[in-house]
């Protein structure tokens, strides 16, 4: 088993964290993991992108010449990414801010209103674990425990609330899709 | 009989190398006396440069690591950022420290590291034959300047105590010269202060000695000592640029 | 038992090296290893006896090195390719001096400032030498954040071992990338205190210097440095084989490219292709008798690099016309896919069999 995804968006989306978090899920579930951020001068302001691999098996190569799953938060993104999508492969886009659709045949599409529904929970910030509540269900990886217990290793030593509120956030978005 | 004078024990006695006349050999023995008086043989570590006194530790008895053409300042800065309580200092020349090594010996200053820099400046590049140097007064001829220094093609010469005096992390600055009984005496003191400040943790001291070089200034060394007076030292005037005694004593 | 983190192997890098006892650093900032010398700001500081220094130039840190490595200390220093030339005064002036010193190249793409994406141009500069006079530095070339923790703590056991630099030859991608790592517990230091320069005490006064003026001392430190260098080509050369045992067509690679190369042989498992690789760990001393005792059954070697062919020459003078040798690389600061070298490495056997 070997899977790649891509999670990109605008800077300050979080999109870095979300493939840390799930990286650092999959590395406590027993995976082998990689994660590699774009970096340098083309994330100063512009669209940030970071891939992570999880594989039950050493992993050669970082890259994801076709990853099997791209979330994308932003419509640059959406652009860049989808006819690098494995066939087959799923594509998550943020429906609250992305109002075109894919050209790319043969993939599965998967909208998630992430921003909308972090705003209904209280803060538009949490929009990220909000896909991420979805990504973690249609993948079915890992459990809910497993990546909260992550976010919060991650996150280090962030207030009980902002937890809490993360919790909220990805409940919502594991629960939205119904497999 | 009583004795007046003898070799400073910090010194191996071995015949110096240097040319007749020259300021390096007054210069090595300040320091040593300095060393000798201070008590301080056991824990000093010098740093000589590439230039004349490239040999130093031919004469120094005491630990010394030669430093690359300039980076005197830095290598002193690792020596003393890891052994605090040693006497660190580097000796080098005005290409040395005030063209090829001006960057670490700018940045060594403004951190202030608690070195010495003993700064021999004799208005040219003594080794390599006589070439002009950061500190060539205006109109010296040297062998790269044969009219003489030409602001408009050379610039101008380096105040080097000027420029690191303005510095926050600078504690004692002072430009002296060996051209005389009395001059030698007043740098002996500068030296010894330098050093006394570094033990007491003030931070960055640099002494500059004004040192005749009469082989590549083609004149005699009685000629170089006047020319030191009547010229040189009206370029880089004599004296004492900062002297910080309140500087806050690092821990 | 030491516990699996994630994390990224700058970070990787900068943690080794303070567990194996490293207490200074100095260094510029420079993309992409900016995350070695902020990590050591914020913790190298917090240890007794930690000195970091922010310093002016790369080559002011290298010479900070020099210090701190003769009074003793266990130092580092790192950068990106055009900072590493910066270094190379000091580096052959530790070879010279003989002391001891890490120095990690996250290599970029050049020549010049070039980019700043993963590329391994810098193979020459750092198995050569790289700066000036008769000497050789190792150059360790991990392929994983576990080797990049593994392989610090190595480079500095080294450094004391042969007293002398070591280098650490990684690319930015090895530097960006989190992979899980387990810290070992580093080996205690073995350096003799005859070689630290601390004050004369009440002794005989000591001089490091690499200033040898008459040619016949200077002659027999250089035979000297060099029975150094053949004992550490005898002894220290490493190496992975992967699928090598009995494939027909071997891949020399290292580093981001030897994972490339691993992915792409994956690739291939079901193609009837038998494709293996051959990994050197150390650069220099390049594993040149263990490559060439598998040219014993193998007779074709695909040398793959991020550069336009650089190892490609220590596998032919390993080779010595042995076997036939190929070569894909892409310089400037590409990563290839594994897709795309599958596809080189089947359009190769596909030539190869037109030949036969």
């Amino acid at each position: 088993m070997m899977i790649k995804s891509i999670f990109s968006g605008f800077g300050g989306q979080g999109v870095l964290m979300m493939g840390y978090v799930f990286a650092h899920g999959a590395m406590s579930k027993g995976y082998q993991v990689t994660y590699l951020p774009a970096y340098g001068a083309e994330v100063r302001g512009g669209t940030a992108n970071c891939t992570v691999a999880v594989a039950d098996e050493e992993i050669a190569s970082p890259i994801a010449s076709e990853p099997d799953y791209v979330v994308a938060l932003n419509t640059p993104s959406l652009y860049t990414f989808q006819n690098r999508i494995a066939a087959e492969g799923t594509l998550f886009l943020n429906s609250s801010i992305i109002n075109i659709r894919p050209t790319r045949q043969g993939i599965n599409v998967v909208e998630i209103p992430c921003g909308e529904m972090a705003e209904k929970i209280g803060n538009p910030r949490v929009s990220n674990t909000v896909m991420m509540g979805a990504f973690i269900k249609k993948t079915g990886l890992f459990s809910p425990d497993i990546y909260m217990k992550s976010l919060e290793v991650v996150m280090g030593g962030k207030k009980k609330s902002v937890m809490e509120i993360n919790r909220v956030a990805f409940m919502a978005g594991y629960d939205f899709l119904n497999i | 009989m009583k004795k007046v004078f003898e070799k400073p024990k910090s010194l191996k006695g071995n015949i110096f190398h240097y040319c007749p006349g020259c300021g390096h050999s007054i210069a090595h023995r300040l320091v040593g006396e300095v060393i000798d008086e201070l008590e301080i043989r056991g824990k000093v570590i010098g740093v000589p440069p590439a230039g004349c006194a490239v040999l130093a530790y031919n004469y120094f008895d005491i630990d010394m690591i030669e430093a690359q053409h300039g980076r005197g300042p830095a290598t002193a800065t690792g020596i003393k950022r890891v052994l605090p309580d040693r006497v660190v200092f580097s000796y080098q020349g005005d290409g040395d420290l005030a063209a090829i090594g001006i960057a670490e010996t700018f940045h060594a200053a403004n951190r202030g590291e608690n070195i010495t820099i003993i700064f021999i400046n004799n208005a040219v590049y003594g080794m390599t034959g006589g070439q002009m140097a950061p500190t060539t007064t205006l109109g010296q001829k040297t062998t790269t300047s044969p009219p003489g220094r030409d602001t408009v093609l050379d610039g101008y010469p380096v105040k080097v105590c000027e420029l690191l005096s303005g510095l926050g992390g600078t504690t004692y600055i002072e430009r002296c010269t060996v051209n005389s009984p009395a001059n030698v005496m007043k740098t002996k003191k500068a030296i010894k202060k330098a050093f006394q400040y570094q033990i007491e943790g003030r931070g960055f001291s640099l002494v500059e000695i004004l040192s005749p070089c009469p082989t590549n200034w083609k004149m005699t060394p009685i000629e170089s000592c006047h020319w030191i007076d009547e010229s040189m030292s009206k370029v880089f005037p004599l004296g004492v640029f900062k002297d910080e005694v309140s500087a806050e004593v690092k821990p | 038992m030491n516990k699996k983190v994630l994390m990224q192997g700058n970070k990787v890098i900068a943690e080794a090296a303070i567990r194996a006892g490293c207490r200074f650093y100095a260094g510029y900032p420079i993309t992409p290893q900016n995350e070695i010398p902020e990590y050591m700001a914020e913790n190298l500081r917090k240890i007794e006896g930690g000195t970091f220094i922010q310093s002016e130039s790369e080559i002011a840190a290298i010479h900070m090195v020099i210090g701190a490595s003769a009074a003793g200390a266990r130092a580092m220093t790192s950068s990106s390719s055009p900072g590493i030339s910066l270094k190379q005064e000091g580096i052959s002036s530790m070879a010279a001096c003989e002391l001891p010193g890490v120095i990690v190249n996250m290599m970029r793409g050049g020549p010049g400032l070039g980019n700043i994406r993963p590329s391994q141009g810098d193979y020459f500069q750092a198995t050569r030498g790289g700066g000036h006079g008769d000497y050789r530095t190792i150059v360790l070339a991990p392929a994983t954040a576990q080797e990049l923790a593994d392989l610090t703590m190595e480079a500095f056991d080294l450094a004391d071992k042969y007293r002398g630099p070591v280098i650490m030859l990684a690319d930015g991608m090895m530097g960006q990338m989190m992979e899980p790592v387990v810290f070992r517990t580093p080996r205690p230091r073995n350096y003799h205190d005859d070689f630290i320069m601390k004050g004369a005490e009440e002794g005989k006064s000591k001089i490091i210097r690499g200033l040898i003026l008459d040619p016949l001392d200077m002659e027999e430190h250089n035979w000297k440095l060099d029975r150094k260098y053949k004992l550490i080509s005898q002894t220290e050369t490493r190496h992975e084989l992967y699928k090598a045992d009995d494939a027909d067509i071997i891949i020399v690679a290292y580093g981001t490219a030897a994972r490339i190369a691993k992915g792409a042989i994956k690739r291939l498992q079901d193609s009837g292709l038998k494709v293996g690789l051959f990994r050197p760990i150390t650069l220099w001393p390049f594993p040149e008798r263990e490559l060439r005792e598998l040219a014993e059954r193998v007779e074709d070697f695909l040398v793959f690099e991020m550069s336009t062919g650089q190892m490609l020459e220590d596998v032919r003078l390993a080779l010595q016309g042995y076997a036939k040798i190929s070569f894909h690389g892409r310089p400037g600061g590409i990563v290839p896919t594994p897709a795309e070298l599958a596809n080189v490495i089947v359009r190769h056997c596909d030539e190869r069999c037109k030949d036969i």
